[in-house]
């Protein structure tokens, strides 16, 4: 199956490059939820040895949560919005790409620095989350709209839960559930955020939320 | 024991939510918080079990320290939000900034997340998995994301913003650490590898490298969400803009259990004798938050902001004490424990100011003593304790540490840790002293608001906490004394 | 019988490559529901063209009449250097394909001097939005080829298109299919914006202010338009024999054979272009960066996943 992984793994690489380069929110948000789906899928192939509850959980909750739900409540927030897409970041979208073909270049380089001790499903699997990561912090840096300050953030989970999948396969399930739902409620709260923002500011450009400040 | 102490809280919020009526709700808020605080007090008196090995939940003693701790500070704040509630009310009411309209957030939201944050603090101290561990602060930040948001206007939402962005991102870092805790562990197939006990049975057999790497992810994570320098962008916003009585649970409770999370990670580094690596890197970030808080404090023009970079300073003293090990250790959790108490007081006067001036503005406030002269004496005693001046308690454990620091020999640690406790003694008294003296001040222009008369439940919860400071200050009771050091030692401390 | 083989690439290409807009043409018809113009409508352009006479203007100098002629030999001596299938280039040496990139380069280069010599704003405005093209497309292409390589031969091979292309087999699909799945991505990418393509430019339109290939070419005429034409035709064959040799990897005893079923190819990659330019729209002016930079990090995926 690792031929299998190393294409899941690669795809979920794509997406993060995809999320880089977009400017529609729209499109930002159904790419989150095609790598939720992803993610979803990972667990299938990477996770042979495991339980199958264990791994129909794991598997059926971040696709239904990550690819449909976080989507849906996303687009909720959107639909109030009156943006439709990110203007002007404040790291343009080509220079967005290329930092992301550095941020590649650096997770390769970490990961294989950082052998991981047990057997890993798939060599690229600490590069991949790695990138994941960095694209994630690097959106939610780079990006002034909220929402994709929030779709950086699920991305940045996503990376982290690829990372637990593949180097920590022997979770208790509970810890993970417990982490899906974490997530949950903070993608939940997050989007009543916005969706406040919105009312209030008539905008949802969080450069422009600076009136505290020393 | 446990299980009651858990589900106390989270049973109640829910039902929060559901009761419609403000007086039967603020009767549960208080009735909860007690049945908390006399669980909470039974667990102290009898001593902590040994934890069964693999239990994902026990009460060791540094969780039962700080579960003591919150559960206090939770009944004193809760007995002060019936008053606050009864004042604040919802129905739309005019910004005295900005001066535009707002509405309150329902009680209802108020009351049942004051109670939700309770629970997911009690979870946090009695989580001995460290995934566990990690999803109960997590959940701290998600259930007190819509108490800094209670008052529904700009600044709030802005703070809240901030609030949870930042200490999610920090948090989610705090995960990656975990993993790599996992990782790092050997025999990761026995099925619980993240629990605290076997974490720390494993010791030396645990991967230094990733463990390292473990240690500084989680140190950035959990100290995102403590206060620690330079991450704590979030915490002066929204100290200053939620309501007092949770600004005094953030402060007093909240930094306390992500400081817990650090102890966490600390213990199992020095089961694996990598004690020296991250102490070095406590004492650093305790610095860099101790100069970062002195310069933001002299000639703070905001008491709530001022009180916030004060928490900063705090953190950085807990984070320099467990850093220097021996006696500091144990100087520094006496520390923990003077710090919420104080601050938790400070929080709650300061609300009593806000409510009565109707402004933040440290220039604008004048006279507390001769307007409020219960909540003035109050402010200025809470001055005196949180800039460690004796006979408080804050004196005593900061002096403790500084005891350590010259006794191991760090100097110039020693030397820098006073110059910046005189700074900002000498930055806060400027502003303090400024605000309690001199004449209520006649606002030029506007109509003169009379300023209301003090209300015993606004007054009582600080008092009460500020007498718990004083005795603190002049007597360690032996069962504190004994729990602190049990704590103390689980850390390499003495 | 062995110079026959290595000429044979070249001259199957220099016949059959105006074919390629003819069925272009015919595809776009055939969507847009009419008959078309005749495959060999394309023959029947150039032998027009090349009939007529010439007329430049007083103002151009030597470097306008120079373009069309360097540029369709810079486009014929890189097509010296590609093979088809098996079927061998007449020349190889290790690193062509820098050479190959450097000739298209210089056939670009002489196009935009010879639409900059006729002193026309339009034209200077289609000249600098092709170098903006041809820049971003020079190293997504050449990091695709490296990809590539690497994916033939980990490395080991020589570097030059005739050790990499015949090499791709049905067996490196299965040992690096997401590689050379990205490097196909990433080389259409690039055979669309090297070609003038939709989505990256609209050979079909008529407005001089959203042309960028088109506009450029406006002052040529008679034999100068035919050797454009005819160049444009070539470059089509050889940036799409690149594409064929990886995705149409069939690699059967015979070189004559393997070399048919890849004409074949050439026929699906002008049928595939036909279809795009009849599905899709042009991207604005200012997406078309992205879109190459995209191409370039598919083939820096491809090739750190290969390379790892």
């Amino acid at each position: 199956m690792t031929s299998l992984t190393d294409l899941l793994l690669v795809l979920l690489v794509l997406t993060g490059f995809r999320l880089l380069g977009l400017s529609r929110l729209g499109a930002s948000i159904r790419t989150a939820g095609m790598q939720g789906v992803l993610l979803g899928l990972l667990p299938l192939v990477a996770g042979e040895s495991w339980p199958p509850l264990r791994m129909g959980l794991l598997a059926g909750g971040s696709m239904v949560l990550k690819g449909l739900v976080f989507p849906w409540l996303l687009f909720r927030a959107l639909r109030e919005a009156e943006v439709r897409r990110e203007i002007e970041p404040f790291v343009g979208f080509n220079l967005s790409l290329l930092a992301g073909t550095l941020c590649l270049g650096a997770s390769l380089w970490l990961g294989g620095g950082l052998p991981l001790p047990g057997s890993a499903p798939s060599s690229l699997a600490v590069p991949a989350a790695l990138f994941t990561i960095f694209c994630g912090l690097f959106l939610i840096v780079a990006r002034k709209n909220a929402l994709n300050q929030v779709v950086g953030y699920l991305v940045l989970e996503n990376g982290i839960y690829v990372f637990g999948v593949t180097a920590v396969p022997h979770q208790p399930l509970l810890v993970e559930l417990g982490v899906l739902l974490d997530v949950f409620v903070a993608v939940f709260v997050m989007g009543i955020t916005v969706f406040h923002i919105q009312r209030a500011f008539d905008h949802i450009d969080t450069d422009q939320l600076s009136s505290l400040k020393d | 024991m446990l299980p009651a102490l858990c589900a106390i809280p989270f049973a109640a919020g829910l039902l929060a939510f559901a009761v419609r009526r403000d007086g039967p709700r603020r009767v549960l808020l208080v009735g909860a918080a007690a049945a908390h605080a006399a669980l909470a007090a039974a667990v102290w008196l009898e001593p902590p079990t040994e934890a069964t090995a693999g239990a994902w939940f026990a009460l060791d003693a540094a969780g039962c320290l700080f579960l003591g701790l919150t559960s206090a500070l939770f009944l004193a704040a809760s007995v002060y939000a019936v008053g606050y509630l009864a004042r604040e009310g919802s129905g739309r009411r005019e910004d005295f900034e900005e001066g535009f309209p707002f509405a309150n957030a329902p009680e209802a939201v108020f009351a049942g997340c004051l109670l939700l944050f309770l629970g997911t603090m009690t979870l946090v101290c009695a989580s001995q998995h460290l995934g566990m561990l990690w999803v109960a602060v997590e959940a701290t930040t998600l259930a007190s994301a819509p108490l800094i948001y209670f008052h529904r206007h700009r600044r709030s939402l802005e703070a809240t913003w901030k609030y949870l962005l930042v200490c999610s991102v920090g948090i989610a870092v705090a995960l990656l650490g975990t993993f790599l805790l996992a990782v790092a562990c050997p025999g990761q197939g026995d099925g619980s590898p993240l629990v605290l006990g076997s974490l720390v049975g494993a010791g030396p057999a645990l991967a230094a490298p990733w463990l390292k790497a473990a240690f500084a992810l989680l140190l950035v994570g959990y100290g995102t969400k403590m206060g620690l320098a330079p991450f704590h962008a979030w915490l002066p916003d929204a100290h200053s803009e939620a309501p007092s009585v949770v600004s005094a649970l953030l402060s007093g409770a909240l930094l306390n259990c992500a400081f817990l999370g650090i102890l966490r990670a600390g213990q199992v580094l020095g089961a694996a004798g990598h004690a020296a690596f991250y102490r070095e890197l406590l004492v650093v970030f305790g610095i860099l938050s101790m100069a970062l808080a002195a310069v933001f404090i002299v000639r703070q023009g905001d008491y709530k902001r001022m009180l916030a970079y004060s928490s900063v300073e705090h953190m950085g003293i807990l984070a320099l004490g467990v850093g220097l090990g021996g006696s500091a250790v144990f100087g520094a959790l006496l520390h923990a424990v003077n710090h919420s108490l104080t601050k938790g007081a400070l929080f709650l006067v300061a609300g009593n100011v806000l409510a009565a001036y109707r402004t933040k503005s440290t220039s604008e406030v004048r006279g507390i003593l001769r307007t409020l002269p219960l909540s003035g004496v109050l402010w200025v005693l809470g001055f005196l304790a949180v800039a460690g001046s004796p006979p408080f308690g804050p004196f005593l454990s900061e002096l403790v540490i500084f005891k350590a620091a010259v006794d191991g020999g760090h100097l110039l640690i020693a030397a820098a840790y006073v110059a910046l406790l005189a700074l900002v003694f000498a930055g806060m008294s400027a502003t303090v002293l400024g605000m309690s003296l001199g004449e209520t001040p006649e606002a030029p222009g506007a109509p003169a608001r009379p300023l209301r008369g003090e209300r015993l439940l606004a007054v009582l919860p600080p008092a009460a906490l500020a007498a718990a400071v004083l005795c603190l200050g002049l007597h360690v009771p032996g069962g504190l004394a004994k729990l602190l050091a049990a704590a103390a030692a689980v850390l390499g401390g003495s | 019988m062995e110079i026959l083989e290595r000429l044979a690439h070249t001259v199957l290409a220099a016949l059959l490559a105006p074919l390629l807009l003819g069925v272009i043409a015919r595809t776009k018809a055939a969507f847009a529901g009419r008959r078309g113009p005749p495959l060999v409508q394309p023959y029947r352009d150039l032998r027009r063209l090349l009939g007529k006479g010439a007329v430049y203007s007083t103002t151009t100098s030597w470097v306008f009449r120079a373009g069309p002629t360097v540029g369709l030999a810079a486009i014929v001596t890189a097509l010296l250097f590609v093979p088809l299938g098996t079927l061998p280039a007449a020349f190889a040496f290790p690193g062509d394909l820098v050479a190959v990139a450097g000739l298209l380069g210089l056939a670009r280069l002489f196009s935009g001097r010879a639409a900059l010599d006729t002193g026309s704003s339009f034209e200077g405005m289609g000249a600098s939005r092709e170098a903006q093209i041809g820049a971003l497309a020079e190293p997504a292409l050449l990091l695709a080829l490296a990809a590539a390589a690497s994916a033939a031969a980990r490395g080991g091979g020589d570097w030059s298109l005739s050790g990499i292309l015949p090499a791709l087999s049905g067996a490196s699909w299965i040992a690096h299919g997401p590689t050379l799945a990205m490097v196909t991505f990433a080389l259409l990418g690039v055979f669309l914006a090297e070609n003038a393509r939709v989505p990256v430019d609209d050979p079909a339109t008529h407005l001089e202010l959203t042309m960028v290939h088109e506009v450029m070419v406006l002052d040529h005429g008679g034999p100068d338009l035919a050797f454009i034409l005819y160049g444009a035709a070539l470059k089509l064959w050889v940036l799409g024999s690149v594409i064929v040799a990886i995705t149409v990897p069939v690699r059967t005893g015979s070189a004559w054979v393997n070399a048919a079923v890849a004409a074949g190819g050439m026929v699906l990659v002008a049928v595939f272009v036909g279809i795009v330019e009849s599905s899709m729209a042009r991207l604005r002016l200012i997406r078309v960066p992205q879109f190459l930079v995209g191409a370039a990090v598919l083939a820096v995926v491809a090739l750190a996943l290969v390379l790892r």
